[in-house]
């Protein structure tokens, strides 16, 4: 119906249930391997059993005569198809080593799980069936799955490399400035915290399909992608292809986390063997094959200094960080720990501060982005850090935060990197969490506890975080070597019977962007959200684009459409004030109609605008038909989100047993377009970064073999293993742009693993445990416990 | 190779097809039947995504082969909706923001539908305790939860023409 029928009210605040959920519920959606393509060959890959071995010689010829198999390939064979090797996209120092990789191992196997060798047959089964048949000589190598070991050259992951070290990164503000606080520090406290190694376990594991046109060399690239923009750049490059003759189109997607921003082999042995073959080639992965190789998050060793005075103020912080790169440098993985390295003086006002990282291989699955790349890792050191100098110095957790906090008057706020935060209000998220969790009652109740002396301790853990978040200016960018942009692009069109089509760049998985894009446009032009049709995740009809991950969508692309609506309604008021006979500036805009001021009885509906838009029948001279804008948007900043978690933990001293008995989450992301997508956001990211502290681990053997490569083995929790949750907001909006927004989708983990931990520790604090290991098994929970006892007693 | 004649009856319909004795019934409902709503996400049978009712009760359809299904009744998530309307279960999932990326849901849907069916009343912790097999990586299952104690409510005040798998027992 017509603009005039839309309710006038707000739209941008508005809890509006997701457009995009009744396919989803229904089965009607359609995963990258729900697709029916007629005649496609079905791809299964061969991987490596050892993480470390020379390949001496593939027997592919039984495999070959199979019932089904259309071919076999190995990593020779297909040597010549690649016109440059598997990329990287950030190369952080100019010594950087990357070693040469290709999607299947030539000579040598890096890690378990490495490909070795495809086959094309008719169906899975027998594709699958084929691979037992392969026969591969491998002369195992001395696997390296320790990050110290690594870092000793011992053995070497890459001979050619010479060592194991793939680059040395350091931010230091101020040398000198960080040597003199700590020789005049008070107190200090030197902390090693390990991020263990985290498999992203999206649920829909990873598939791709990619068909060929029969004539002129098209070809479509189907993929459970959180970034075809990206990858149809880099599979061209990669394989020397036209650019433009190359479409890659993200269908649904059942969930990323990071793990699906990234070039995968599989997704260029796809392409490259449809065109070989001039068949389409189709691939789903295991859950087997999606934990070994998948990329993995964290795997870091972290050592965490810190300088205070008599009151606790900090006065510098030092990290010294050790990385795991994995047997491969991936698309970003460089980079993840320098997105860590601008957060680990927390949302303190620290004066000086250095940070290095040296990063090194090791014969294990590649690492890269998984849900927040960097930040939580970083946050959990500062803020178990914290709570560490809160325990020397004698404070109370919240009270130490409280005298480090950069205070709200601060804002912006330029920190010792360099970047500048753009708005923050740390107490307000704090005061606000304690409030909710019944702060004062809690501490009295663990008081009580441990003076009655049971075994059942209670712990309160606090940690107060912010997020470098929207992955944003390309100058800053540019600034840590990333080889792209970090801008998004949009275009508004009205169309002649007032429908709005919205074309993004960022490409959603789970993250609801249909549902927010279109509440953007019906606020702006008064139309229903029903009537805004978001076109995404297709590069044939958006063709420019960035994709989705670090909480980039609505702090970049989203302002981008903002910034197209602009653009559109100027046109449209150019129009009315045209054939209204006014001057644009007589006009106001009010729930999708332009009225002159004064005169009530003087108005244009867009709807009409639109239409006459269309006919180009009586438009101002010059002036372009149609109401269509493309904006392409830099970011001037970084946006900075905030808030404060607070977790309390009931803790078995008799069994190690970890309990959650309350979850407390505050954070501000600035204003908020659909406050129901953010809290699922919250509650999701809170849910993975507590199964860090408490559950997840990818365990390796000795030998570089996977422990946990299914689910039966690898904790992902259930809905019976994690506690409901609190969630609220404060609401700090970013100056940065119109829509006051900041992003939120990495918040919540970045939030929850040192909330967790700080409980877990707490709990047992007067039993003189300082630390426990992630993630805090019973058993682990229960070892800190008897090596505290064990100290306590012999002293 | 030895195939086996199989008949069941999928979301109303009878099919009868000649498969391969290790043939999966989520295999069988995806490839065979054309019916992609239901999902794999694991090959350890711990996921849940592919949850479906045989005969009015959840099963996860990846545990199970195509030929042990011969001669039942199965619903999957391609049933639930009717004439446009969702079944509110359904219902309920999107009103309370019970799925993000989606790909769990038909899976746990399936299952809310049969813990539902199978419980007179259920409470939070029932909730969470009744859907220990299905996984979900997005929502953090707070929602999931209300929206399951939502659709049970729901369910109860629209009995029928709802959950429509009305066999429970074979034969
Ligand atoms: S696919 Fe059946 S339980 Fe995971
Ligand atoms: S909604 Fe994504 S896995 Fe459940």
């Amino acid at each position: 119906m017509a603009v005039t029928d839309a309710p006038a009210a707000r739209v941008i605040g508005t809890r509006l249930l997701r457009k995009e959920d009744p396919a989803l519920l229904t089965g009607e959606a359609r995963f990258t391997d729900d697709l029916q393509i007629p005649g496609a060959l079905r791809m299964a890959v061969l991987r490596s059993p050892f993480a470390h071995a020379r390949i001496r010689g593939i027997d592919t010829s039984v495999a070959a005569g199979m019932p089904g198999v259309v071919a076999v390939f190995t990593g020779a064979d297909l040597r010549d198809l690649w016109a440059a090797p598997m990329p990287c996209a950030w190369p952080v120092t100019e010594d950087m080593k990357n070693p040469e990789h290709y999607p299947l191992a030539i000579d040598t196997v890096c890690y378990a799980g490495d490909g070795v060798a495809v086959v094309l047959a008719r169906t899975d089964v027998e594709a699958r069936d084929a691979l037992d048949a392969i026969d591969v000589d491998y002369e195992p190598l001395p696997a390296v799955v320790d990050l110290e070991d690594a870092l000793s050259d011992r053995v070497l992951v890459h001979d050619a490399l010479g060592t194991n070290t793939s680059y040395v990164w350091e931010l230091h503000t101020d040398a000198e400035a960080v040597e003199r606080a700590f020789a005049e520090a008070v107190h200090t406290v030197q902390e090693r915290y390990v991020q263990q190694r985290l498999i992203p376990m999206a649920m829909e594991p990873r598939a791709c399909a990619a068909v060929p046109q029969p004539f002129g060399g098209d070809l479509t690239l189907y993929s459970a992608t959180q970034i075809p923009h990206i990858l149809k750049v880099m599979t061209a490059v990669t394989l020397g292809l036209p650019e433009h003759q190359l479409r890659v189109v993200a269908p649904a997607v059942g969930g990323g986390f990071g793990s699906k921003l990234d070039v995968y082999a599989e997704e260029l042995l796809c392409v490259a063997l449809a065109r070989k073959l001039g068949v389409p080639v189709r691939w789903v992965e295991e859950r087997t094959e999606n934990a070994q190789a998948t990329i993995q998050g964290r795997g870091q060793i972290q050592e965490i200094e810190l300088a205070a005075d008599a009151d606790g103020r900090v006065t510098a912080v030092r990290v010294r960080l050790l990385a795991d790169m994995g047997a491969y440098l991936q698309l970003v993985t460089p980079g993840i720990p320098l997105l860590g390295a601008f957060l680990y003086s927390g949302v303190y006002d620290v004066p000086a501060y250095s940070f290095t990282c040296t990063s090194v291989f090791t014969t294990l699955t590649p690492t890269d982005a998984y849900r927040g790349a960097g930040r939580p890792e970083a946050t959990y050191a500062i803020e178990r850090a914290m709570d560490a100098l809160a325990a020397r110095v004698g404070l109370d957790p919240t009270e130490l935060r409280m005298r480090n906090f950069i205070t709200a008057d601060r804002f912006p706020y330029t920190a010792p990197t360099g970047l500048v935060y753009d708005s923050g209000n740390y107490e307000g998220a704090l005061v606000r969490a304690k409030e909710l969790a019944g702060y004062g009652e809690l501490r009295a109740e663990q008081a009580r506890r441990r003076a009655q002396g049971g075994t059942r301790h209670l712990g309160i853990g606090v940690s107060s975080y912010f997020e470098m978040c929207g992955l944003a200016p390309s100058r800053v960018l540019a600034s840590l070597n990333y080889s792209a942009g970090g801008w998004e692009s949009a275009t508004v069109r009205i169309l002649p019977t007032n429908k709005v089509q919205v074309v993004t760049g960022a490409s959603p998985h789970g993250q609801g962007h249909e549902t927010s894009w279109a509440m953007i446009v019906a606020e702006r032009l008064g139309v229903s959200p029903d009537d805004v049709d978001v076109l995404h995740s297709d590069t044939a009809l958006s063709p420019l684009g960035l994709d989705t991950y670090g909480s980039r969508s609505l702090v970049v692309g989203g302002v981008a459409i903002d910034m197209a609506l602009d653009k559109v309604v100027e046109k449209a008021r150019a129009i009315a004030a045209h054939q209204l006979e006014c001057a644009e500036d007589d006009l106001e805009l009010d729930a999708g109609t332009f009225r002159v001021k004064g005169s009530p009885d003087k108005e244009l509906a867009l709807a009409a605008i639109a239409f006459a838009a269309f006919t180009a029948h009586d438009l101002p001279d010059g002036m372009e038909p149609n109401l269509e804008a493309h904006v392409t948007y830099d970011p001037p900043n970084f946006s900075w989100p905030f808030g404060t978690h607070i977790c309390v933990v009931e803790v078995d001293e008799e069994t190690g047993q970890v309990d959650v008995l309350r979850y407390v989450a505050v954070d501000d992301c600035g204003n908020q377009v659909n406050p129901m997508i953010v809290e699922g956001q919250v509650h999701g990211g809170i849910i993975q970064g507590l199964a860090q502290a408490l559950f997840e681990e990818a365990v390796y053997d000795e030998d570089g073999n996977l422990r946990t490569s299914t689910m039966a083995e690898y904790l992902v929790p259930a809905a019976s293993d994690v506690p409901a949750l609190v969630t609220d907001s404060t609401v700090t909006p970013s100056p940065t742009n119109a829509l006051g927004v900041k992003g939120i989708g990495e918040a919540g983990t970045i939030g929850s693993t040192p909330a967790v931990i700080n409980a877990v520790v707490d709990a047992l604090s007067h039993l003189g445990v300082t630390d426990v290991p992630m993630p805090a098994s019973p058993l682990r929970v229960w070892s800190a416990i008897q090596a505290a006892r064990h100290a306590g007693g012999s002293q | 190779m030895v195939r086996l004649r199989v008949t069941v009856t999928v979301n109303g319909t009878a099919h009868e097809h000649d498969v391969e004795p290790r043939l999966l019934l989520v295999h069988y409902l995806r490839d065979v039947v054309g019916l992609t709503g239901t999902n794999v996400g694991c090959d350890t049978s711990s996921c849940g995504a592919c949850t479906v009712l045989v005969d009015g009760e959840s099963v996860k359809s990846c545990t199970m082969l195509a030929v042990q299904a011969d001669g039942t009744v199965v619903t999957t998530i391609e049933d639930l909706a009717r004439d446009g309307a969702l079944h509110p279960m359904q219902q309920a999932f999107h009103e309370h923001h019970g799925l993000q990326c989606g790909f769990c849901t038909p899976g746990m849907v399936m299952a809310a539908v049969s813990l539902v069916d199978e419980n007179e009343t259920l409470d939070e912790q029932a909730v969470r305790e009744g859907l220990e097999g299905n996984l979900c990586r997005c929502t953090g299952y707070h929602n999931i939860v209300k929206a399951v104690l939502a659709g049970a409510v729901a369910m109860k005040r629209r009995p029928r023409p709802w959950p429509s798998p009305t066999p429970r027992r074979r034969g």
